[in-house]
């Protein structure tokens, strides 16, 4: 069998394991599985690792292992997970957000209800179908790339991004989905919010999700939402 | 414990430590100090020597390094408020204790109600400010380095304010003595390996970029240096599938502008790679002052660890006393000192 994946150089101290060159569950499969791996079963000298939606980035300590010697190890790993039958990170959950749709807590709802031709009971229910992928984290702590967002209600971003985004707020940017685990400046559309703490520092793992899982979103109520720990 | 109460605290002053490991994977940039070795430098000056670990060690497992205050182009006045053990190194900002002229790096002590006021940089961008014992703040997955953009970590998330106490770990240690070294000095030569978009450039322009003059652009920060000068073409455009960034990744922006990626950088990015800095020359990138000029020379990786070694070397200097606090550093950024 050819190789089926590249190794990319990454400076002097990481290189890049390459497994497509499309965003793919699939691929992102091997990425997740791959990452699991490797922090399940350390490899000495490997510090750090960035799974992405279609490469894993390896981080290493040149010191305690040459660039040449991390590459031979990782790629081993790489053919074994290969060739055993499950290519799926084991570890992968499914977690339900429970989200208050629209309001104060998704203030363009409405936007994208008409962008869409579709009412904002609509747009709850086409946003809930789907399972969403978790492909990656990034841009700020906890910040899930999801994929699976359904092509209708794709919406554009806001022309100036708003200031401050309150921490859970569920948007639409273009052709994605995701939640916000921290306050910050953001120009998606928000369409509601979730109680559900994706970053919290006085948890032991203070970050909910990771790269493989997946994510439902569950419409409840405002009373709900704050009985939940949601901001009134 | 002794505090350092702040009187002005300069433009841009944070809580730093060697930084965050282990958390690239959950969307943490590793923050921690832009010039690593002048970082060291003052930890081991203000007496802040770890206990040796052992080799082979997970790194997530060795201690968080002491945190210090990492000053931009201009420093910090405070007031000591119990005898307090410290050391300035960094850009060149002259400092004063109650008014009387200090050298920087060298262990300095204060007296009660002492009042320390570093200056505006003569040359370079960040100085540093070690106390010994380190600053107390919480940590957080595993660093004590703020993380302003996302208000996490350091002193409350965020820059050092007029009126902030900064609780200093450790009370004063009289068998210090006055031990110093000397400055730093630092090339504007970035040596290079290549990214994992090189092959996505032509000849042509990897050979621009390399023979290029760059000027350090206004619009830089702990992110990142924005570089103005040549700009670089990809071939089908910069954007790709956002794959994992590493410190020091020379990204090439839709418009063709470069900018190499530092402490305070995004985890993933959408642009084309071609090089990434080597990890001995990150230090220098802490010490661009808009205006600076700088150029790139690629090497291999394996040149790369020898430049690596050399610089461990020269930065443990011949200051035999703080040499316990410089090893302890370097392992945490995953070297060992071999020398003696």
């Amino acid at each position: 069998m050819s190789k089926d994946y590249a190794v990319l150089p990454s400076g002097d101290r990481a290189f890049t394991v390459r497994f497509g060159d499309k965003i793919d569950p699939a691929v992102n499969d091997r990425v997740a599985s791959l990452a699991e791996s490797l922090a399940r079963k350390p490899i000495d000298g490997v510090i750090e690792f960035v799974p992405t939606y279609a490469a894993l980035l390896v981080i290493i300590s040149p010191e305690r292992l040459s660039l040449k010697r991390a590459i031979s190890a990782v790629s081993r790993r790489v053919k074994r997970l290969s060739d055993s039958s499950s290519l799926t990170a084991n570890s992968s959950s499914t977690v339900e957000l429970p989200v208050c749709y629209g309001g104060k807590y998704g203030e363009d709802i409405q936007f994208v209800a008409d962008h869409a031709g579709l009412t904002t009971d609509e747009v709850i229910r086409v946003h809930t179908e789907p399972v969403y992928r978790v492909y990656m984290l990034g841009f700020m702590p906890g910040f899930p790339y999801l994929g699976g967002l359904d092509e209708r209600i794709e919406t554009p971003r806001l022309e100036t991004p708003r200031a401050v985004i309150p921490a859970g707020s569920v948007g639409i940017g273009g052709k994605q989905t995701g939640v916000y685990p921290l306050a910050s400046p953001g120009g998606w559309r928000l369409i509601g919010r979730t109680p559900v703490k994706l970053y919290d520092s006085a948890r032991a793992n203070p970050v909910l999700l990771k790269a493989g899982d997946f994510v439902k979103f569950k419409p409840v109520a405002a009373e709900e939402f704050i009985r939940m720990g949601g901001e009134a | 414990m002794p505090d350092f109460e702040i009187i002005t605290p300069g433009p841009m002053s944070t809580v730093q430590d060697m930084g965050r490991t282990g958390c690239l994977a959950a969307g943490f940039c590793p923050n921690g100090v832009m010039d690593r070795y002048n970082a060291i430098l003052a930890n081991a000056l203000a007496g802040n020597a770890e206990p040796n670990v052992p080799n082979n060690v997970d790194m997530k497992n060795i201690p968080a390094s002491p945190a210090l205050i990492e000053m931009t182009m201009q420093g910090v006045t405070g007031r000591f408020t119990s005898d307090t053990t410290f050391a300035v190194t960094g850009a060149d900002m002259p400092c004063t204790l109650n008014d009387e002229p200090i050298s920087a790096y060298k262990t300095q002590t204060a007296k009660a109600g002492g009042v320390l006021s570093v200056g505006y940089a003569k040359t370079g961008c960040r100085g540093y400010l070690a106390f010994y014992g380190g600053i107390d703040v919480p940590l957080v997955m595993g660093s004590r380095s703020t993380h302003v953009k996302c208000g996490i970590g350091g002193y409350n998330g965020r820059k050092l304010m007029r009126g902030d106490t900064l609780r200093i770990g450790a009370s004063y240690k009289s068998d210090l003595g006055n031990a110093s070294v000397a400055p730093l000095v630092y090339d504007k030569l970035f040596r290079v390996c290549e990214g994992p978009q090189f092959t996505r450039f032509g000849k042509l322009e990897i050979a621009q970029f390399l023979s290029s003059e760059y000027m350090v652009s206004p619009q830089s920060d702990r992110m990142g240096v924005r570089l103005d000068g040549a700009l670089i073409n990809c071939e089908g455009g910069s954007d790709i599938i956002s794959d994992g960034i590493c410190a020091g990744a020379i990204q090439i922006s839709s418009s063709g502008q470069p900018m190499m990626l530092l402490a305070d950088r995004q985890t993933v990015g959408g642009y084309a790679k071609p090089f990434v800095v080597i990890e001995a020359d990150l230090p220098k990138a802490g010490q661009l002052r808009p205006g600076d000029t700088l150029r790139f020379a690629a090497v291999t990786p394996r040149k790369a660890r020898m430049i690596m070694m050399e610089d461990m070397i020269h930065v443990s200097g011949s200051v035999r006393r703080v040499e316990d606090a410089i090893t302890h550093s370097y392992r945490i950024m995953g070297w060992r000192l071999r020398t003696r």
